[in-house]
């Protein structure tokens, strides 16, 4: 097998990843864009057993090693893959960032130790050429740094550790953005050095400044900033990806990490701009702190309560219902009984459709899983920007467990959300809010919607409530 | 004449792989979003082919236990990544199906 043929068959699976990227541009086309990643894939790691065998003098005994890594992580990423639960998915990809992060360094340690099984050795030049240490330097540093970020990061998604760092509050102290910059020059210094005299020490040191790196960029970002923090850890894992193709000289390395990189900076992108706020605000951190310190201020309102019964009983008389889910309704996990009462919605004639947020859930896209997951199916499901013409003619809106992506108070000027894109339910003829109790959102904000003469609260836990109206929808 | 260096002819690649990746991911619908990062950890995981040569041809211990290591990390979301893409697709698909039925009940029951 030449290495001319090796090259092109790696082009061929490079086409495939694209493909598999297209075809997530409509459901029907998903599932065919996702086998071509499969095949893909396959076709990299097959090509690649056929020139080590090639390199080996057909010696398979290498290639044991590598079948005993594939079947270990194989089994472990197929089990976890089966068994994971939709609302626990921004933990399995935030691991599973952490696991490319950590291999990318363990490839850069193995190329560094023995250059010459990569092919990247020159003869008669000592150690590696120049541009392949620099492009170690970067894929070494941006691995550990994913690796690092998205283990606090799936510890704050899980929220089930004790431990101070994997809280959802952020964790800031005075001087750590000077204690960043310090750390991050320092790691440069030592990256130079690397580059420099190709020594072992300043490699590790460089590495172990990017791992304690990760940690620090990752512990100031609160809880609520976490679909940011999960689409930039994607961002980065893919430039690790394309930094190793760089030291190894693969070209299908560096287009998959670029298509991964550039598909996790887009979804940052637009996590920050339905939030409102830029990236460097995220990055910089300690957003939850400010929402603490505005709720104590606020003064009591009166505001309608209903009963479940109450709610079922408006729904089933309108013509239109607009149900705008939140990740309290996930938490829940009240989906299913959501699905049930559109049914029997949809029963008695009612048009019912479903308004998304891009910040609705914990991921991008995540509330879109969950209600998937439901079976609920995706025609009556819409993005904000396609439904919101529609809510100044719809009878009720049924607000499940969200807040400030509701909040009227993003088009007053003056307002800390001032400019979020929202869902504009207050438009509608009636809103029905349920939420467990009148605490504020993430942003610490009050909604004016809650207050509002057309908005009847329904308080209690989303699954409980929502159970009940289907109950009074079949006495009705 | 003196040939390209390795470095550069990686850079073009790079450069007009960001270009298509930015192009490509544009289009995909909101909705999909959460698959699509599982796709990606999955098609970083492609870093697996450096982890095989490291693992299969190293010869002294740190290296290919390193390799061995990295081949694992990185199979884990080779076959994570795309199983969990592909059980969230199916979910889109299947409500594909039950509407179709429904549609197909209510048309049989009207004629």
């Amino acid at each position: 097998m030449s290495l001319n043929l090796v090259t092109l068959l790696y082009l061929l699976a490079s086409v495939c990843f694209i493909q598999a990227l297209k075809g997530l541009s409509h459901p029907t086309t998903a599932r065919r864009g996702n086998t071509f990643g499969m095949v893909g894939m396959a076709l990299a790691v097959v090509t690649t057993a056929a020139l080590i065998l090639k390199l080996s003098d057909m010696k398979a005994a290498g290639l044991s090693y590598v079948l005993l890594g594939l079947v270990v992580g194989g089994s472990v990423g197929a089990i976890m893959a089966k068994r994971v639960e939709m609302t626990k998915m921004p933990e399995l990809v935030a691991f599973m960032h952490s696991m490319i992060g950590l291999a990318a360094v363990c490839i850069a340690v193995a190329v560094v130790a023995e250059p010459a099984a990569f092919g990247i050795h020159e003869e008669g030049v000592v150690g590696l050429p120049f541009g392949n240490r620099i492009e170690l330097f970067i894929g070494t540093f941006v691995g550990a740094i994913t690796f690092s970020g998205s283990v606090i990061a799936f510890g704050k998604l899980s929220g089930k550790y004790k431990l101070r760092v994997f809280q959802g509050a952020p964790v800031t102290f005075s001087g750590q953005h000077a204690l960043n910059a310090i750390l991050g020059l320092s790691m440069l210094g030592c990256g130079i050095w690397f580059v420099a005299t190709q020594e072992w020490m300043p490699f590790v040191i460089m590495a172990a400044i990017a791992f304690v790196l990760g940690v620090l960029i990752i512990i100031p970002i609160g809880g609520a900033d976490m679909p940011v923090v999960v689409s930039m850890l994607n961002s980065y894992s893919g430039w690790a990806a394309a930094g190793i193709g760089f030291s190894l000289n693969n070209p299908m390395l560096i287009v998959a990490g670029s298509l991964v990189g550039s598909s996790g900076a887009i979804l940052s992108y637009i996590m920050c701009k339905a939030m409102n706020r830029s990236f460097f605000n995220v990055i910089l951190g300690g957003f939850g702190q400010e929402g603490g310190t505005t709720t104590g201020k606020q003064e009591q309102r009166p505001v309608k309560s209903g009963s479940s019964d109450d709610a079922a009983f408006m729904m089933s008389n309108a013509e239109s219902v607009i149900i705008v889910p939140g990740y309290g309704l996930a938490v829940s996990r009240a989906q299913h009984a959501l699905k049930e009462l559109a049914h029997k919605l949809g029963e008695k004639g009612v048009r019912v459709r479903y308004a998304i947020h891009p910040v609705a859930g914990r991921m991008p896209g995540h509330m879109n899983v969950l209600l998937a997951e439901a079976e609920i199916p995706y025609d009556q499901v819409f993005e904000m920007e396609d439904i919101n013409p529609e809510f100044r003619e719809t009878d009720v809106v049924l607000v499940l467990g969200a807040n400030d992506v509701v909040n009227p108070a993003a088009k007053t000027p003056g307002s800390p959300i001032f400019g979020m894109p929202i869902l504009e339910a207050s438009m509608a003829r009636t809103v029905i809010v349920n939420k467990r109790s009148m605490a504020s959102g993430y942003a610490g904000l009050d909604n004016d919607l809650f207050y509002m003469d057309k908005t009847m609260m329904v308080f209690g836990d989303a699954k409980k409530v929502l159970e009940d109206m289907v109950k009074a929808l079949e006495a009705l | 004449m003196e040939i390209v260096s390795h470095t550069v002819t990686n850079l073009i690649i790079f450069v007009l792989a960001i270009y298509v990746g930015y192009h490509v991911v544009w289009t995909v619908t909101p909705a999909l979003h959460t698959p699509l990062m599982a796709v990606t950890n999955a098609l970083s995981a492609v870093i697996i082919v450096g982890a095989m040569l490291a693992a299969a041809l190293t010869e002294g211990n740190l290296a290919k236990w390193m390799g061995v290591a990295a081949v694992t990390l990185a199979s884990v979301n080779v076959f994570g990544g795309f199983l969990v893409t592909r059980r969230m697709l199916e979910m889109f698909k299947k409500k594909d199906r039950a509407t179709g039925t429904e549609k197909a009940e209510t048309a049989g029951a009207k004629h």
